[in-house]
């Protein structure tokens, strides 16, 4: 088990490389939620200030 | 040939609920791929010959660098579309494509490094493939930072297609580069004219990796694309009916 974490001594490069690219899947999904929950929040305003007019 | 699906698209609600609905049946197959392409390629596929263990960067690196040059591709497409046309969709959808495009042409950039440290001695070289990727970057940032100078919308799509479809010629140079010159980067191993070089126990796991990862982007692209459509057509009655549950004379 810890020949496979050690990765023949090139553990740093494989693990950083696969965090860096798990980190950005999830990155970009919590940046595509909060894109969609600002733009509803914007269209909400902007209903409500010309409800009000 | 009928245009009537074109126009079809082109109706903001209706790509709106289109996208809404292929959202949960890209992003299952696409965690599955993913997570089966990354543990085949750490656990199962065998160590390379020559590499040993380092090679196993392939199933991050060349994933993600094709996701950046697919979404730059949809992205000039789109703005094209959306320029010539008009269509507030198709803007909405390069307007999208952007920032996720931008992030994963950054992590092949890096993991590329990363790779390149203990294989070639260096992180970095001014090499052909390297040089053109970093040049994607950043027509990707371009593209964001000029659309985001602009508080017009619509004048911000403009603009920002025009930068896009320049950037557009650097796709091939990009693709080609290792065939064009001699360059440091290997040349393609899967996408090549005597079909892939590598055994099916690598070659599955990384196959996996870029159809997971093409449908990830999608999924991510639809959810995006719903808060662009909503930002173009924030006074639309559909939008009140949707963020209200009522109609305008309600």
């Amino acid at each position: 088990m810890s020949e496979f974490f050690a990765m023949s001594g090139y553990a740093l490069y494989v693990w950083s490389s696969y965090a860096i690219g798990i980190g950005a899947l999830l990155l970009n999904i919590y940046w595509a939620r909060a894109s969609l929950r600002q733009a509803e929040a914007q269209a909400r305003r902007r209903l409500a200030s010309g409800d009000a007019a | 040939m009928s245009w009537a699906w074109f126009h079809r698209f082109g109706s903001p609600p209706y790509f709106y609920r289109l996208a809404t609905r292929w959202v949960p049946w890209l992003s299952w197959p696409a965690g599955v791929l993913i997570v089966g392409g990354l543990f085949g390629g750490l656990v199962i596929a065998p160590a390379d010959y020559q590499q040993s263990d380092a090679y196993r960067i392939l199933y991050v690196h060349a994933p993600t660098a094709w996701l950046s040059q697919m979404a730059y591709t949809l992205m000039a497409v789109a703005a094209a579309v959306g320029l010539v046309w008009r269509m507030k969709v198709a803007s909405a959808v390069a307007a999208a494509a952007a920032p996720i495009g931008a992030s994963f042409t950054a992590v092949s950039l890096v993991t590329g490094m990363l790779w390149g440290q203990p294989m070639w001695g260096t992180y970095w070289a001014w090499d052909p493939r390297l040089v053109f990727q970093l040049v994607l970057f950043f027509f990707f940032l371009g593209f964001i930072g000029l659309r985001s100078a602009i508080d017009d919308v619509s004048r911000a799509d403009r603009a920002g297609a025009v930068l896009a479809i320049v950037g557009i010629v650097n796709v091939p140079i990009v693709h080609y580069s290792v065939t064009w010159w001699n360059s440091l980067h290997q040349a393609p191993s899967v996408l090549r004219a005597q079909g892939p070089s590598m055994p099916a126990s690598m070659l599955v796991p990384l196959l996996m990796s870029f159809l997971g990862i093409t449908l990830y982007f999608y999924a991510v692209l639809f959810y995006r694309t719903r808060a662009e459509i909503l930002r173009r057509d924030r006074g639309a009655a559909w939008v009140r009916e949707l963020l209200t549950g009522k109609g305008k004379t309600a």
